[in-house]
């Protein structure tokens, strides 16, 4: 690692090629993130060893309490080769997703309705002042008992939940836009649709689509609670029948099956937000649940 | 008054009455609700079936809060006070939300002290910092909820599983809010107060910790929003007590006017721990302003 700073820094100093120089610099960075994920993995590895296995000590745990990585590694093949992991993974983003895509269009809608009309905010702002703090999973056996026990009911509560950081976002988006850019707009005489699509959307977009990258986690969150509350397919109701039934690879293949489906779920929504807005300068990650 | 502010009064009328009447009109609309729910339920517009009155529920919540065994006589000496607090606190909503506050408090308590040390320590050592910050950023977009069956095949049903869960899950919002607070420090008063012959320890505890505080406390929020939400989830899937096993049990007998009445009691403490929470900021950052 060292040697490869230094050439990294005469590299730096030489000032030539420096797309060799950036793709070092590249190089170093990827290395020095994955290094602790690495350190991990071989801890994980040494502390539970199997027999067969190159190990320094003895084994520290039981399998059952903690299986060795390779095993656990074997068994997230095997989902992906039987095809359940795909059929889970699906089933439960498709409910997040089908979720979140509604609680975001809604709660835009409501939000900019509370921001710019009197009466509406009179009626939604204890609401959604009492609303938002609550612990909103509390809500799922009444949802059951009102939807089901399929998509339906897991797919409101995600729309009930992730609504609430979409809506105060919104509002306070709107509410932050420029007023003279406002009042301009309105004396050169433009129409309400038009200071909606051209100023108030536009304007208020960064700080709604921070409201939203707060909604997409708890919209996973939620929707793996369902599942594991429910049971049947998906990722959280395979993990809890594997809990169940004292399968600890099972269980422990699930952990890191959604870890990664977060993962990417999140740094996707951030990708996205880069993308999207590119002409903003705070590029900043909002901090999610 | 600028203009701003007179747009702004204007556009609240309200807030020229009286405190008492203002806060009559401002939550007018939650007693609207729930007048539309006794109303609904009581008509048969909904059926009862599906949403028990609000009276029913309140009377169900006390029913909840009564103990069942025979309360002791009136008697006038210190041992009756003393049965007659151990009658009041033997009721089932008191004993299963004791549990559940003591799970929360514990497991919060111990990710606020732990990730408080670890933040700022990542801030302030940089080899602990390229160690810990990619399994943070690794970890920290990972659903938390996943950890409960881990959790249950560590530790069992009991409060153990659920204290685990609560300081696994807390934990990485309050670190990553005081290491972004320590990082932002600014370091014109690092130089400041080196200059000026602070030693680095007071440095930290002087000058990084104070300006670290404000992001810290906002994680903290984060935190107890989170442990409300994983103590519920994990005691509605596994547990043998607490205020989600009851929701839970009481759901499955189809007991439905109970059943409302503990999921409003968990989400009456979920707002009310979070606007005791704000209440408590606003003192500790008095100095601020």
């Amino acid at each position: 690692m060292a040697r490869m700073t230094t050439t990294a820094g005469t590299l730096l100093a030489l000032g030539e090629d420096s797309r060799y120089d950036r793709s070092v610099e590249l190089a170093r960075r990827i290395f020095m993130s994955c290094f602790p994920i690495l350190l991990i993995l071989i801890l994980w590895d040494q502390v539970t060893c199997v027999r067969g296995s190159v190990c320094v000590g003895h084994p520290m745990t039981t399998p059952f309490l903690l299986p060795n990585p390779v095993i656990v590694a074997e068994r997230i093949w095997s989902d992906t080769t039987s095809g359940d992991l795909v059929l889970n993974i699906g089933l439960t983003l498709y409910r997040a997703f089908l979720g979140f895509a509604v609680a975001a269009v809604a709660g835009v809608a409501l939000g900019i309705l509370i921001a710019r009309n009197n009466w509406v905010h009179w009626f939604f702002d204890p609401i959604i002042s009492v609303g938002f703090p609550m612990p909103k999973v509390a809500f799922l056996p009444i949802f059951m008992l009102w939807f089901g026990l399929y998509d339906t009911s897991k797919i409101a509560l995600v729309i009930f939940d992730a609504m609430f950081p979409v809506v105060t976002a919104t509002i306070a988006a709107v509410q932050g836009v420029d007023r003279y850019t406002l009042w301009s707009a309105r004396m050169l005489g433009a129409t309400d649709r038009r200071i909606l699509w051209e100023i108030l959307v536009p304007a208020a977009f960064p700080t709604i689509m921070t409201g939203m990258q707060i909604a997409l986690p708890i919209s996973l969150i939620v929707t793996i609670v369902c599942e594991m509350i429910m049971g049947g397919p998906g990722l959280g109701g395979s993990m809890i029948a594997a809990s169940r039934f004292a399968d600890s690879p099972g269980v422990f293949a699930g952990i890191l099956e959604i870890a990664i489906a977060g993962f990417c779920v999140v740094k996707g929504m951030a990708m996205v937000r880069k993308r999207i807005l590119i002409w903003h300068q705070e590029a900043e990650e909002p901090t999610t649940v | 008054m600028t203009a701003q502010a007179e747009l702004e009064s204007g556009l609240e009328p309200i807030a020229e009455r009286g405190a008492l009447a203002r806060g009559f009109v401002r939550y007018l609309p939650l007693l609207i609700l729930a007048a539309t729910w006794e109303f609904a339920a009581r008509t048969g517009i909904v059926s009862q079936l599906a949403l028990p009155t609000l009276s029913s529920v309140i009377e169900a919540w006390f029913e909840l809060l009564v103990p069942s065994n025979p309360s002791p006589g009136l008697t006038m000496s210190a041992g009756g006070a003393i049965a007659w607090v151990g009658w009041l606190l033997s009721g089932d909503l008191v004993t299963n939300g004791l549990d559940s506050l003591w799970r929360l408090s514990l497991g919060l308590g111990m990710a606020i002290v732990v990730g408080t040390v670890i933040g700022v320590l990542m801030a302030w050592y940089r080899p602990l910092d390229a160690l810990l910050n990619p399994i943070v950023q690794v970890f920290y977009p990972m659903p938390k909820s996943a950890l409960i069956p881990v959790t249950v095949l560590w530790l069992g049903f009991g409060h153990w599983s659920k204290i685990v869960l609560i300081f696994i899950g807390c934990m990485l919002p309050v670190t990553l809010s005081a290491y972004n607070g320590a990082r932002g420090t600014e370091q014109f008063l690092v130089w400041s107060a080196r200059s000026m012959g602070a030693s680095r320890r007071s440095t930290l505890f002087e000058v990084v910790l104070p300006s670290a505080l404000p992001d810290l406390l906002n994680g903290i929020r984060t935190a107890l929003a989170l442990s409300f939400i994983l103590m519920v989830s994990s005691e509605l899937i596994v547990a043998r007590s607490g205020l989600g096993y009851m929701i839970g049990w009481l759901g499955d007998g189809g007991v439905y006017d109970a059943m409302f009445a503990v999921t409003l009691s968990v989400a009456a403490l979920g707002f009310a721990a979070d606007r005791g929470y704000l209440m408590f900021v606003k003192r500790v950052l008095s100095w601020r302003e």
